[in-house]
């Protein structure tokens, strides 16, 4: 593999990003369709415990184990963007407050804990893990090498997907109803389309993808269950969303800044950089709330694609 | 389709609900709890009453209940004072850090130097003061950029978990205690800045919980009483009502942040001054006090007084779920009981605005 450090540091970007891409594409659909989604942490948590748990007990080849794990992941995270719904949709509650219960619900020391404790999953290593792939021979090729042809099937999905949300988002019938029901639910009702219907599905759409962005960090990144171990990627996620301007092309550019900020501490230590390993892990952190305030800033008045009806709940009493 | 329950708006809330929601909250909580009890092969009743005998059964129990009262008062209070304004500071975690170092850096500083009374007070003051800034940046952010304060406020937990370990881990700080060589520790206050505990009825309170109380009195002083609660209450229920009769709203929304923080803060000070008597960095990261508060202030619908009550109740949980740790007690149990009564307290808050009514029993009463 080509070890210049750029290179390394590019690579890595894409890396590190492609759990933030998923969990943060998620975020664009949940909130797409108006419902704010704080419980992304906890939903990438579940699905990283239930990923693992499944790479350890499914048996069969290395690709049906680990297809088996990511489909059993998402529909995880799924399942518990269900219970996010269920407040914010069915029973109309804060969705603020109704995903920050999710996260402390699921998270580091709740349900994702638990769950890893009674299966005991983090005792060992994965047994199946994720590998990078060598597609048609060409991750010795200089530069281009290791950025496109070396990576792991879910961040060749993950550009898949990218190009399929915008077309769904910006180019289908459904996609502009979709944007119908985040901007006006009045009048996407009036028009009839089933309000409840779209925000129950694009919210469970978005949990099973936050779920599969977890998956990648016990099955690919780490790769084994520790509590705790998105260590806040889930919230990066949710700032990613606006720093996209809920378009997944640039959602994806954003997760990639961010992956190479994450995996900044881990190159430069293994290469002996005397930059203290502290200053490093907090930049992901830090830098979230500089480029959160510059979008506020800069594009508050005209507020560029958030959606009009973001986190208000839809009554069709109060017209 | 047709649901069973149908929701009907309430043109008023009954008072009696203030009370019966967080009853009706912990209930359910309990409920779903039993169920994910169930499911994972555990007897549910015997876990409860584990926790219930451990939590508040006996007097060694409630001390150690109290104790973890103290921090989850001060966090919930914290949480409950931002949310009231509708400032979401769930930066709870990080200003009890930083309000730890602050009341860390002063102790090490003054005791043993001055009398006690003095190091004490300027303890909880440079606790104060270190959370209150610490908040105020979200708080500046939000009230001059429009920052979500939510992302910035955990953003900056992070940070400060991140400050935490290189005072302690990886720097040669002040904090640090030069001894420890093999593991890095915090440096020992000494004993003249350590703050007095009382025996109240046989349990023991810590010095940190009564300032909690006195703290719920004023701040519940400051919403029915003073001018800023009555702005406050204005600019949580329409922000440009307010801004049109003339109430400073930005500096609200920075004093309030500050003063959560200061809250918080407290908390901090409290876990070095009353209980770890060193600024015990690993220890402070690993019970999610701040988090917990967040609870805290939703079960206790914001209500100053009602949060010191709540972080009793869930410090029994918290304290319960230390002593039980272990193979038959798994360790995430606490923290998904925890997440369910926030859950339902948030899904409780329905009642409030509408009655739920059987959907025949509605349709017969039309035709009546």
């Amino acid at each position: 593999m080509n070890s210049n450090i750029f290179i390394v540091i590019a690579w890595s970007a894409i890396f590190y990003g492609t759990p933030l891409f998923f969990a943060a594409l998620g975020g664009v659909f949940t909130e797409r369709s108006g419902v704010l989604n704080l419980g992304v942490e906890g939903m990438m948590l579940i699905g990283g415990v239930t990923g693992a748990w499944a790479s350890l007990h499914v048996g069969g080849s290395a690709w049906f184990t680990l297809s088996a794990a990511i489909c059993i992941a998402m529909a995880a995270g799924a399942v518990v963007a269900a219970l996010h719904a269920f407040l914010c949709v069915t029973l109309k509650a804060n969705q603020t407050v109704a995903g920050l219960s999710i996260t402390i619900f699921a998270g580091a020391v709740g349900l994702s804990s638990y769950f890893a404790n009674i299966w005991k999953v983090a005792e060992d290593p994965v047994t199946r893990q994720i590998r990078r792939l060598d597609v048609f021979g060409l991750a010795d090729t200089p530069i281009v090498g290791p950025l496109l042809f070396n990576h792991t099937i879910l961040t060749y999905l993950s550009w898949v997907m990218c190009a399929v949300a915008s077309w769904y988002l910006f180019r289908t019938k459904i996609g502009l109803q979709l944007r119908a029901v985040g901007e006006s639910p009045q009048t996407a009702d009036a028009m009839g389309i089933n309000v409840v219907k779209y925000r129950y599905i694009h919210t469970m759409l978005g949990g099973a993808l936050a779920g599969l962005g977890g998956a990648f960090y016990s099955l690919a990144i780490v790769p084994t269950w520790v509590d705790g171990m998105t260590k806040g990627a889930g919230w990066i996620a949710i700032a990613l969303v606006i720093f996209g301007f809920w378009r997944p092309g640039l959602t994806l550019l954003g997760a990639y800044l961010f992956g190479a900020l994450q995996s900044l501490g881990t190159v430069l230590k293994s290469r002996s950089f005397d930059i203290p390993g502290d200053v490093l892990d907090a930049l992901p952190f830090v830098m979230t709330i500089v480029v959160l305030v510059l979008v506020s800033t800069r594009f508050a008045h005209k507020r560029i694609g958030a959606p009009a009806a973001l986190g208000v709940p839809y009554e069709r009493e109060e017209r | 389709m047709k649901s069973p329950i149908r929701l009907e708006r309430r043109l008023k809330q009954p008072r009696w609900l203030n009370w019966a929601i967080p009853f009706i909250s912990l209930l359910g909580a309990l409920i779903v709890g039993a169920v994910v009890l169930l499911a994972t092969g555990k007897n549910p009743l015997d876990v409860y009453w584990r926790i219930l005998d451990r939590g508040f059964l006996s007097k060694r129990s409630i001390t150690g209940t109290l104790r973890t009262a103290t921090p989850l008062a001060f966090t919930g209070m914290c949480a409950a004072a931002a949310f009231r304004l509708g400032v979401i500071n769930i930066g709870g975690e990080g200003q009890l850090y930083v309000g730890a170092v602050g009341a860390a850096l002063v102790g090490l500083w003054l005791g043993g130097s001055v009398p006690v009374g003095i190091t004490i007070i300027v303890m909880v003051v440079a606790g104060m003061l270190f959370g209150a800034m610490y908040a105020s940046i979200v708080g500046v952010l939000r009230s001059q950029f429009n920052t979500n304060e939510i992302i910035t406020s955990l953003m900056m937990n992070y940070i400060a978990g991140i400050i935490l370990n290189y005072l302690i881990f990886n720097s040669r700080s002040y904090w640090r205690d030069p001894r420890s060589v093999g593991f890095p520790s915090g440096k020992p206050l000494d004993e003249r800045a350590h703050w007095p505990s009382y025996e109240l009825f046989g349990f023991g309170v810590s010095f940190g919980f009564l300032i909690a109380v006195v703290a719920a009195i004023v701040l519940w002083i400051i919403y029915k009483r003073s001018r800023l609660g009555f702005e406050i209450g204005i600019i949580a229920d329409s922000p440009r009502a307010a801004r049109y009769v003339g109430i400073r709203t930005k500096w609200t929304i920075v004093a309030v942040t500050a003063m959560s923080g200061a809250l918080a803060g407290i908390g901090g000070a409290s876990q070095v001054g009353d209980f770890a008597h060193y600024l015990d960095a690993k220890g402070l990261q690993l019970n999610n006090f701040g988090y917990t508060g967040i609870v805290v202030a939703a079960l206790a619908r914001l209500n100053p007084l009602g949060a010191i009550l709540v972080a009793v109740l869930l410090g029994g949980l918290t304290n319960a779920g230390y002593s039980l740790q272990g193979p038959d007690f798994p360790s995430g149990l606490v923290g998904t009981l925890q997440g369910l009564i926030l859950f339902t307290a948030v899904a409780g808050e329905i009642l409030t605005k509408y009655r739920l009514r059987a959907n025949r029993a509605a349709s017969k009463a039309v035709t009546a």
